[in-house]
C-alpha cells in the first residue's frame, strides 16, 4: 500500500476582488513506504501549496489526498512538514536539546529518556555540543539541522521538506544533502522533496516529478537509479547525472511562461 | 539598553548632584525649607516613621493593594489577550468597546467604583485590576496577532491541538510583547493604588502622603512620597531582574541583531 496517495488534487485561490487563480491544476501520484522522492518545478508553481496541501495546512479546492490509507482532513499523524524558513519554524525560547525534545513532546513522551534520545538525535545531526545553544546563536545550517533533528524525534513515517536548503550556500547545501541521505538511509523515513535545484533532486531521490508552471500539474516522471550510498563528487561525476540535468533543465523550460 | 549587572556611575552621580543642589537650596533658603525641607531632614523623618512603626502598616496596605490588583490584572488580560487575539471573531465583537475604553484616562473611573463598591480595599484593588488591564491586554492581542504564520504551522504538524498550540507556541512567541505590557503595567498599577488611596482610602500611603499635606506636615508628607518611589524603583528593579532570567533567549537574540 502506498504511504501516500494524491487523487486529481486541484488548489484555486480567491485573491482580492474576487478573480480566482488556479495554483495547482491536476496532481495525481504515490509514494510508496522508505521512498525518496521529489517535485522539481519553476519557482511559483505551486510547490509549496502542494505540501501544504498534503501536510493537511491548507485544504485542497477538489481531490483527496491519502496518507497511510486515511483521507487527510487536517494535519495528519505520522506526518512532519520541514519549511524552508529555519529561522521562523524553530522555537526561539528553547535550547536545541528543548527544540528536538518537542518532537517527543507532541508524541506525548515527556519521559526522562527523551532527553538521551534527543540528544543521541542531536549528535546523529552534527550538532553534538551545541545541545544548550539557543537558535540564534547558530548558523543557518545548523539552524535547518535542528529542524530536521526536531522533524526525526517525532519519528514520521512521511516527512514533507519544502526547499529546506533553498536558502543556504551552496557548501552547506552540500553538507546537509549528505546528512539527510545518511538519516534517511539509517532510519528509512520516507522522504517527499521539493526543490527547484535540479541537480539537488537527482542527487538525492529515487524518483523525480516534475512540475508545470501554474497551474501545475505532473509533465514528467523520472527514475533516478544512480547507486546508494551515494557520493557527492562520484555519484556527479556519472555521464548519465549531466544528461538527466539538461534533460529535466530543457523539458522545464519548454513550458515557457505562464 | 543598559546591562543591569554594570554600575551606572554617571547616572548616580548626577542623582546625588541633584539631591546635594536640593538639600543645599533648602538648607540657605528659610521661605524654601517650610515647603520643601532638606533632603537629610525627609530622610531622618522617614527612618523615624518606619522605627515607630506608623508608616510601615500604610506601607504594608499600600503593597498588598498593589500586588492585589497587578497579578489580578496581569491572569485576566493575558487570558482575555490571548482568546481575543487568537480567535478572529471574538477580536472583531469587542474590538471597539476596547477602542472607547483604553484612552479613557482609568483614574477617571474611580468615582464609578466609588458608587458601586464604597470606598475600601474592593474599591482601590478594582481600579488597579482596570487600569493596569490595557496595556498587557493590549499587547497581548497584539503578540498573538503577530506570532509567525510558519510557528503555528509547525506546531500543527507536530499535531498540536488548539490548547496546546496556544500554550506552546502561541503563548511563549509573543511573551515579548506580554513582558513589555507587563512592565508598562507595573508602574500604572502602583499609580492607580496611590491616587485610589489618596481620593477614597482611610490607609494607605497615598492616604497617609494627603493626610499629612493636610496637616500641614510637610516632612511626613515628603517621607511618604520618597518611601512610594522607592517602592516603585524596587519593583521595578525587582521586574527587570526576574525578566532577564525569564526571557534569557529574547536578550542574546537582540544583543545579536544590534550588531
Amino acid at each position: 500500500m502506498p504511504i501516500l496517495e494524491v487523487q486529481n488534487l486541484s488548489k484555486t485561490y480567491r485573491q482580492m476582488g474576487g478573480e480566482t487563480t488556479l495554483a495547482i491544476g491536476d496532481i495525481s501520484c504515490k509514494v510508496e513506504p522508505g521512498e525518496f522522492v521529489s517535485f522539481v518545478g519553476p519557482s511559483g508553481c505551486g510547490k509549496t501549496t502542494l505540501l501544504m496541501s498534503i501536510a493537511g495546512l491548507i485544504a485542497p479546492s477538489t481531490g483527496k489526498i491519502i496518507v497511510h490509507g486515511k483521507e487527510v482532513s487536517g494535519p495528519p499523524a505520522n506526518l512532519i512538514l520541514v519549511f524552508q524558513e529555519f529561522n521562523k519554524s524553530l522555537f526561539a525560547w528553547r535550547s536545541v536539546l528543548g527544540n528536538v525534545r518537542f518532537g517527543l513532546e507532541a508524541r506525548g513522551n515527556h519521559s526522562r529518556e527523551s532527553a538521551n534520545k534527543a540528544r543521541s538525535l542531536i549528535e546523529l545531526v552534527g550538532l553534538k555540543g551545541f545541545e544548550n545553544h539557543y537558535p540564534w546563536e547558530l548558523s543557518g545550517g545548523m539552524q535547518q539541522r535542528v529542524a530536521i533533528a526536531r522533524a526525526l524525534a517525532y519519528e514520521p513515517e512521511l516527512l514533507l521538506m519544502d526547499e529546506p536548503f533553498g536558502s543556504l550556500d551552496a557548501l552547506t547545501r552540500l553538507e546537509l544533502e549528505d546528512t539527510l541521505l545518511k538519516l534517511w538511509e539509517e532510519l528509512g523515513t520516507t522522504i517527499l522533496f521539493i526543490t527547484h535545484d535540479i541537480e539537488e533532486a537527482i542527487y538525492l531521490s529515487d524518483r523525480i516529478w516534475l512540475l508545470s508552471r501554474r497551474p501545475s500539474q505532473i509533465v514528467e516522471e523520472l527514475a533516478i537509479d544512480f547507486a546508494r550510498p551515494r557520493d557527492q563528487i562520484t555519484t556527479r561525476a556519472e555521464a548519465r547525472f549531466m544528461g538527466i540535468r539538461n534533460r529535466i533543465y530543457q523539458r522545464i523550460n519548454s513550458e515557457g511562461a505562464p | 539598553m543598559n546591562d543591569s549587572r554594570s554600575f551606572n556611575w554617571q547616572g548616580w552621580s548626577v542623582f546625588g548632584a541633584l539631591l546635594l543642589l536640593w538639600e543645599c537650596a533648602s538648607r540657605f533658603n528659610p521661605d524654601l525649607q517650610l515647603y520643601l525641607p532638606p533632603v537629610s531632614q525627609i530622610l531622618g523623618t522617614l527612618a523615624r516613621l518606619i522605627v515607630s512603626g506608623q508608616i510601615v502598616t500604610h506601607l504594608a496596605i499600600t503593597f498588598t493593594r498593589f500586588l492585589e490588583g497587578y497579578f489580578l490584572a496581569a491572569v485576566i488580560a493575558v487570558i482575555l489577550g490571548a482568546v481575543l487575539g487568537y480567535f478572529r471573531f471574538a477580536h472583531s465583537l469587542f474590538e471597539t468597546v476596547i477602542e472607547f475604553l483604553r484612552p479613557m484616562p482609568s483614574v477617571a473611573i474611580i468615582p464609578v467604583a466609588v458608587l458601586l463598591l464604597g470606598i475600601g480595599d474592593s474599591m482601590i484593588v478594582a481600579v488597579t485590576v482596570y487600569a493596569s488591564l490595557w496595556p498587557v491586554l493590549i499587547n497581548t492581542i497584539d503578540g498573538v496577532r503577530h506570532t509567525e504564520r510558519t510557528l503555528i504551522d509547525t506546531g500543527r504538524t507536530f499535531g498540536l491541538s488548539r490548547r496546546r498550540l496556544l500554550w506552546q507556541v502561541v503563548l511563549p512567541a509573543a511573551s515579548p510583547y506580554i513582558v513589555t505590557g507587563l512592565r508598562v503595567s507595573l508602574s500604572i498599577a502602583l499609580i492607580l493604588v496611590t491616587t485610589g488611596e489618596m481620593v477614597a482610602g482611610s490607609r494607605g500611603l497615598g492616604f497617609f502622603i494627603l493626610d499629612q499635606e493636610r496637616s500641614m506636615n510637610s516632612g511626613n508628607m515628603y517621607a511618604g512620597i520618597i518611601l512610594v518611589a522607592g517602592l516603585g524603583y524596587l519593583l521595578n528593579r525587582l521586574f527587570l531582574l526576574c525578566e532577564e532570567r525569564a526571557m534569557k533567549w529574547r536578550h542574546g537574540m537582540i544583543a545579536r541583531e544590534a550588531v
